[in-house]
């Protein structure tokens, strides 16, 4: 196969990979960004302490996270064809990898938001803030930087489910790593294809990671000025990438 | 508002003098329940803070005295007991269940609080985080950066608007949160531990602030510290915290007028051993007018005796200049009942040291 074969499809794979990636990030985030806070607040000593709610939110996050995605795949086709007509096509990938990142996100954004201060909700609430104000003005900013993190976290779990929802007809890059690397030992465009996704997949880590970092030590210490700033996480965060990518 | 049952050993809080009390718990009780174990907090504490004054709650860590401070603007839900804040009953306002009504969290909004580490939000400027308490008031934006640069300039950290509270000391990092604490206009200031993170010449330098703050905004402050300098700095009035309950309390100078004040001798130690087996130790202590006359070389002159002086000192104690002395006079306590009731006709406050007290002693000193 000539470069000029390949591009085309690759550039295609591309995309379908960002368009299904992209959009199941975005309901990820919409949907597990409450679910994620309501757990902590329905937690034992929480805000809206509900013991039942809590349990029952984390068993569905618990049931929902191991699932193998394969398999939520497979189960959700019913769900999904309600929802977009059809089992194939990557705007049908979007379904399952959303519900998929959900949960996965809900947990990773329960963890950061417990890391907040709990003296900073007292604060708070002496001021005469209600719930939702300690939810938008305390717990939300004041764990950013690591919800961004998660964030960057679920992107990279979602390229990888994306190329789960190939082998079922999405399209994208895991699609032509399957059928063309493997069905047809196209041995060239599968190391492509993995060059892409290792690139894509730290670039976006990388990414993720200046913007938590930077957002990290806007209340740092009296550090170096921006620009600075980017040429020491650029040197620092390989380190960090290898360990997150792993 | 039913009358306060005094404790024996307790000296009637005093309500008399000037002001109404802003503060009143009554029969406050806290009990922490967590598997099937019971822990007491509070055990019945009557608490009086009078209007414009400084009030420090002292105890150990676990006396309680944290629970308190929480339960006055309902932080904690007290488990009996009501608290009044400014003429409102607030435990009337909590309702059930957790979660802080509507009105509940308005009478908040009209009490500061300073805390021990600060709890400032590290993502908000300086300024940001004085006008916290104004977006929770709803207050429009071009008055919340208004009243928090005049609060900033009032805490002396006009030029530290802009910075992150990463960026500033211990002490500055206080004085944002005094001024986020008086950004509602509060008549109350509750202040939990707010010195006992900082060393002692920052905390010298915030005491001094809120000192300033209640004499300039007429503002009652209320505080708890596990520290005696605290209290002897800026307190009109102080209660001691032990297992829950308030053993002693009232203004500085009626503790120190009380026999065998614990806060008071904490207050204002003097140490001294008796040289002889043969004598009586006496604490004197001195308040305001009395403090100039030259006593003990009239006692020694009236009476002919031998006084050794043991120990003493003079200090200031809640703005109030204050000398204690421990001296020994010859002979067994009933041999000097005369020079003692000489010292006491003298308006001094006399304590017989190491001595079970005649009832007729204590009854002298009230």
């Amino acid at each position: 196969m000539t470069w000029s074969q390949m591009q085309p499809l690759l550039s295609q794979a591309c995309w379908d990979t960002l368009y299904m990636v992209g959009w199941s990030t975005l309901i990820a985030v919409v949907g597990g960004l409450p679910l994620g806070v309501l757990l902590v607040l329905t937690d034992r000593g929480g805000l809206l302490q509900n013991v039942v709610a809590n349990k029952v939110i984390g068993q569905i996050v618990n049931v929902a996270r191991s699932m193998p995605f394969i398999i939520l795949m497979v189960a959700l086709m019913n769900f999904t064809r309600s929802i977009t007509g059809t089992t194939i096509g990557r705007e049908a990938a979007i379904v399952p990898l959303a519900i998929g990142a959900i949960p996965f996100f809900a947990r990773l954004v329960e963890t950061a938001v417990r890391e907040v201060d709990g003296g900073l909700v007292e604060a708070v609430q002496s001021m005469g803030g209600n719930t939702w104000t300690v939810v938008r003005k305390v717990l939300v900013p004041e764990s950013l930087p690591s919800l961004i993190s998660s964030t960057t976290t679920t992107i990279v779990a979602l390229i990888g489910y994306s190329a789960m929802a190939g082998t079922v007809g999405a399209g994208g890059l895991g699609d032509i790593a399957i059928r063309y690397g493997y069905q047809r030992f196209e041995t060239d465009l599968m190391w492509i294809t993995v060059a892409i996704l290792a690139v894509v997949i730290s670039v976006i880590q990388f990414a993720g990671d200046f913007a938590a970092r930077s957002l990290h030590r806007r209340g740092g210490r009296s550090g170096p000025a921006p620009k600075l700033r980017l040429l020491k996480a650029g040197v620092s965060s390989p380190a960090a990438d290898v360990s997150k990518v792993a | 508002m039913p009358p306060p049952t005094p404790r024996a050993g307790t000296p009637t809080p005093a309500l008399d003098s000037d002001g109404n009390p802003v503060i009143t718990t009554s029969g406050l009780t806290k009990v922490y329940r967590s598997r099937g174990r019971e822990v007491t907090a509070l055990d019945g504490v009557d608490l009086h803070v009078r209007e414009g004054e400084v009030y420090g709650v002292i105890g150990q860590s676990g006396a309680g005295k944290s629970s308190l401070i929480r339960c006055v603007n309902l932080l904690e839900r007290p488990t009996s007991g009501t608290v009044t804040v400014a003429g409102q009953d607030l435990t009337a306002l909590a309702g059930r269940g957790p979660r802080a009504g509507r009105e509940l969290r308005q009478a908040r909004s009209r009490i500061g609080m300073v805390f021990q580490h600060f709890n400032l939000l590290s993502t908000r400027t300086v300024q940001d985080n004085v006008e916290l308490p104004l977006e929770i008031l709803g207050t429009s934006g071009k008055e919340r950066s208004r009243k928090a640069l005049e609060l900033l300039d009032l805490v002396g950290l006009a030029d530290k608007a802009k910075s992150y509270p990463a960026q500033l000391s211990g002490g500055q990092k206080q004085r944002v949160g005094i001024a986020r604490a008086l950004a509602g206009d509060p008549k109350v200031l509750l202040s939990d531990e707010a010195t006992s993170a900082l060393d002692p010449e920052t905390t010298r330098s915030i005491l001094q602030l809120l000192r300033d703050l209640n004499r300039q905004l007429g503002l009652t402050v209320l505080l708890i510290t596990h520290e005696m300098d605290v209290v002897k700095s800026i307190c009109d009035s102080a209660a001691l915290m032990e297992q829950g309950r308030i053993v002693e309390s009232g203004t500085v100078s009626e503790l120190l007028a009380t026999p065998d004040s614990e806060l008071a001798a904490a207050l204002f130690p003097v140490d001294g051993e008796a040289e002889g087996e043969d004598s009586t130790v006496v604490d004197v202590t001195f308040q305001g007018e009395a403090a100039t006359q030259p006593v003990i070389s009239q006692l020694a002159r009236t009476y002919n005796i031998d006084i050794s002086i043991l120990g003493a000192a003079i200090d200031t104690v809640g703005g109030l200049q204050v000398g204690r002395m421990r001296i020994e006079l010859p002979g067994q306590y009933e041999d000097n009942v005369v020079p003692i009731g000489f010292l006491r006709e003298q308006g001094l406050q006399i304590d017989v040291v190491g001595q079970e007290r005649p009832a007729l002693v204590q009854e002298g000193a009230k």
